[in-house]
């Protein structure tokens, strides 16, 4: 007979919310940000209704997303900080990736990539923030020099495709790991998914109950 | 006008299809030529453009200098701009028309992300296609005479359009047409550098050792061309690029950037993929359950 625990609460109702407005402004400013890059995704621009609606609401979008993860920084980023076992689990990142992560050490809520993950859309949206107000020339054309605007172009689309890529990584980690999901669905993940991935975040869990 | 006109497109911003124009016979390229030893500063050029393009430059304020407006505006394709220069005993007023200097090699265009917001006709004119401009000021990025103005009201980028629309029918620019002492030519560029070669062989031999013709090559020449006085300093005429060409940034945002950044994208889906296909999904096993189920159980005792 197979012992089931009950789910594990992994992230409450707010936290949930808070992902999955980010994660649709990602997606949406990815899509027009995207639009405006490169003349072969121009095409995007009809989603939001048309070149200029595109050139115009993109900035906005910026803006909901900068509040929106400034939630996720606050509520997350004591538990991202870096320690001994993220190096060692960063060092056997082959290991990881083949699904052979037994003689690991014990993971807490979050492992080394999904810290890395943290702290690279964290300096990187700081940056396409900083960056997108010197290009905003609706309101702030005036403010900054012409050459400051062309510096202000290459770092934006250089952190948005950063961004993209640490965006397919998460988004691929969510596919590959089964059961992760419903954390972000649900807010609760099986007993066995937190016993496999965050023994040490399991351990500190049932403690409490 | 001797000039074989058409409005047939060279190039064509964000649109990596061949202009419709590629392969037939180019028209012939224009210049207009803007002898600034001959410009009196009585802003008839001005004047001519508000009206032909039917412009409104709304009342602002003076500055204290013949500097009216004090720049290019949405409105004011073309401004004069005054330079006292000082040399010795000597006081020289420099007066330099500015305005959209048709680049040969247009830095608005290569920045533009609007399929066919900017076009250059076969005849070398730059011009502005307001219909597809989405107002995102890259053009502004792109050009290193600092030209284009976006309007607040439109959404628009404006600039000179060296009357393209006088041009096609065979008539020179509203502001040569103005301007009452000739210091604006305009004809084929091949006969504006040769009436050009005759004006400095003048300038020089009344003293002007260093008169010449201001067409930079760093964007591969332009078709609205200067006569300076002082042709070694052209920084010296209200700071007109001594070098101009366009930014090595906007070179890397608008060259390499591209194609690298899709690839990049693209081959990290195509690794996901992969591998998923190769390594399957990361699944919890029943194992992992018993253990955890054992693990809360004993918690709880």
């Amino acid at each position: 007979m197979t012992a089931h625990t009950k789910p594990v609460s992994r992230y409450t109702t707010a936290a949930r919310i808070n992902h999955w407005v980010t994660a649709v402004s990602l997606i949406l400013l990815a899509l027009s940000g995207m639009a405006l890059f490169h003349p072969s995704l121009y095409f995007l621009t009809y989603l939001f209704g048309g070149g200029q609606i595109t050139r115009a609401i993109h900035p906005w979008i910026g803006v909901v997303l900068a509040v929106s993860f400034l939630g996720l920084f606050l509520r997350f980023f004591t538990l991202n900080f870096w320690n001994r076992d993220d190096t060692i689990w960063m060092k056997n990142l082959g290991a990881v990736i083949n699904d052979r992560e037994e003689g690991l050490p014990e993971i807490g809520k979050y492992n080394a990539g999904q810290k890395l993950v943290f702290w690279g859309q964290s300096i990187l949206i700081l940056l396409l923030l900083g960056s997108g107000f010197v290009l905003w020339d609706t309101y702030f054309a005036s403010y900054t020099t012409i050459d400051q605007k062309r510096l202000s172009a290459v770092v934006h689309a250089l952190c948005a495709i950063g961004a993209i890529l640490i965006w397919i990584v998460h988004v691929y980690a969510a596919i590959w790991v089964k059961g992760t999901l419903s954390a972000m669905t649900r807010g609760s993940v099986s007993g066995g998914w937190a016993w496999k991935h965050h023994r040490k975040w399991f351990r500190q869990e049932v403690g409490k109950s | 006008m001797s000039v074989m006109q058409a409005l047939d497109l060279r190039r064509r911003s964000a649109s990596s299809v061949p202009a419709p124009a590629a392969g037939k016979p180019a028209a012939v390229p224009v210049a207009k030529l803007i002898d600034v030893s001959k410009c009196i500063g009585c802003k008839a050029c001005q004047t001519a453009c508000l009206e032909w393009n039917q412009l409104d430059q709304p009342i602002g304020y003076t500055d204290g200098t013949y500097n009216n407006p004090t720049d290019l505006t949405t409105a004011s394709w073309t401004v004069m701009r005054y330079t006292e220069y000082e040399h010795g005993d000597d006081l020289e007023w420099l007066i330099r028309k500015d305005g959209c200097m048709h680049c040969d090699d247009p830095g608005c265009l290569k920045a533009c992300p609007a399929p066919g917001a900017i076009v250059q006709y076969t005849n070398g004119i730059v011009d502005f296609i307001s219909d597809n401009c989405i107002g995102c000021g890259y053009c502004v990025k792109g050009c290193p005479f600092n030209i284009p103005r976006i309007s607040q009201v439109t959404s628009k980028a404006y600039k000179c359009t060296l009357c393209s629309d006088r041009v096609v029918v065979g008539q020179a620019p509203a502001c040569a047409k103005a301007c009452p002492t000739q210091a604006i030519y305009f004809g084929t560029k091949e006969d504006m550098i040769a009436h050009a070669g005759k004006r400095i062989t003048d300038l020089k031999s009344r003293g002007y050792q260093n008169a010449g013709l201001y067409n930079p090559p760093g964007v591969n020449g332009t078709h609205v061309m200067y006569v300076l006085q002082h042709a070694d300093k052209p920084s010296l005429y209200a700071g007109l690029p001594d070098n101009p060409q366009i930014s090595p940034l906007v070179g890397i945002w608008k060259g390499v950037m591209k194609p690298l950044s899709l690839a990049a994208i693209a081959f990290a889906g195509a690794f996901g993929l992969m591998h998923y296909v190769t390594k399957g999904p990361n699944r919890v096993t029943e194992h992992d359950e018993e253990k955890a189920a054992e693990v809360a159980g004993s918690e709880k005792a």
